[in-house]
């Protein structure tokens, strides 16, 4: 098990908090909370041991464009690969997107 | 069941138990307590380097099932197998404690439990094994006012201490693909060799543990189609009946009747175990 940590430039604050997946075999748990505009955190726990760079090179090609809204997010890992990885973070912003425009509820 | 209807129905087991607890609630009437961000995770993973998840794997959840006060407890089968450690067995007993203490202020608030579970969680050992002990206590001193329902849908099923509590329920329901027991079939096989149990044998395992047989022998009070709708309405069913006169788990001397009945000399099937439990457990 391995701790990375990750900062990227951001636009305005998310709109809300949610969380998407589950901390199952091959899937990860994101947990997505507004953050202060201009920039997103991500706190990454992983079961596999060693994939710093290819967790850089993935989480920058999310934020790397600096637009996303900002946020602090937890990611969950149990050795999901990069595109289920990349699909529940973009799950978790639609969710937080819909939820708010449904005025809150889920 | 044709593919189109396969195709258009709403699958309880696909879900996951924080949309499990959404489906059964009331629409708009969900609200999470001791959610994700409170961030109750398992001290004890972490520190043999497993990754924790922010609920634990359990989600309670509040609102109103068909109107009455509810609280849902969910346990999420793809973590760690749905097994119970410190802090999901607090979340379940500490929900049914509140529950109970609605309940002694005069409002009736009802338990529903989604049981898929493998039982204690290895990694925790005797604290997991203390807090399976106390939701159990709370699923009793509850259902002295209202009905505690457990539901197993699958594919986890119920097993271990976990299957205990299933059976402290007032009311059970499963779908056939669930599958609830004491021990789970690769441990029977591994204590008492494959000539007791072969646990390659789904036919088997399914025969004797399934949630139809479980129905068939009295265990389960419902087999339900893995259907939202259809689960949903037969939890409305079983709150609606009260709290039964006898609890299943009162009925001890009536099961040991039928196991007087058992003939060891050789393996029992399906058909033998429901011939044995057809006697003395009607409702």
């Amino acid at each position: 098990m391995e701790r990375l940590e990750y900062e990227f430039a951001a636009g305005q604050p998310a709109l809300g908090r949610t969380v998407s997946g589950v901390v199952s075999s091959g899937d990860l748990e994101v947990l997505l909370e507004p953050a202060a505009a201009g920039r997103t955190l991500v706190a990454v726990q992983t079961s596999v041991d060693g994939y710093g760079p290819t967790w850089k090179a993935l989480l920058e090609r999310v934020f790397g464009a600096g637009m996303l809204p900002a946020a602090r997010i937890e990611i969950n890992d149990n050795g999901a690969t990069p595109g289920v990885v990349r699909m529940r973070i973009e799950q978790a912003y639609e969710e937080t997107q819909l939820r708010a425009a449904n005025g809150g509820t889920p | 069941m044709t593919i189109e209807n396969l195709l258009k129905r709403d699958s309880f087991i696909e879900r996951g138990a924080r949309s499990r607890a959404q489906a059964l609630l009331d629409p708009g009437t969900f609200r999470e307590l001791a959610g994700p961000f409170a961030r109750l995770y398992s001290p004890w993973l972490a520190m043999q380097h497993l990754v924790t998840q922010a609920d634990d794997g359990v989600v309670v959840a509040k609102g109103k099932l068909a109107g009455k006060p509810t609280v849902v407890l969910a346990i999420e089968g793809a973590f760690q197998g749905g097994s119970m450690g410190e802090v999901g067995a607090a979340k379940i007993a500490g929900a049914l404690e509140l529950a109970l203490r609605d309940n002694e202020r005069g409002v009736p608030t009802q338990a529903a439990i989604v049981f898929e579970t493998g039982g204690v969680r290895l990694q925790e050992a005797n604290l997991g094994l203390a807090g399976i002990a106390e939701l159990q206590s709370a699923i009793v001193a509850l259902r002295r006012h209202r009905p505690v329902v457990g539901i197993s849908a699958g594919t986890v099923g119920c097993y271990g201490g976990m299957s205990i509590a299933a059976g402290l329920c007032s009311y059970f329901v499963m779908t056939r693909e669930a599958r609830l027991g004491l021990n789970g079939p690769q441990v029977i096989e591994q204590e008492a060799g494959v000539a007791e149990f072969d646990a390659r044998q789904r036919a088997l395992i399914w025969g004797l543990t399934g949630g139809e047989q479980r129905t068939a022998t009295h265990l389960a009070d419902a087999c339900v189609e893995d259907d939202t709708a259809a689960v949903r309405s037969s939890v409305i069913g079983c709150f609606a009946r009260g709290v039964p006169p006898v609890h299943r788990s009162d009925r001890t001397a009536d099961f040991l009747a039928c196991l007087a009945r058992v003939d060891t000399d050789r393996q029992a099937t399906a058909q033998d175990v429901r011939e044995l439990y057809a006697k003395g457990l009607e409702r």
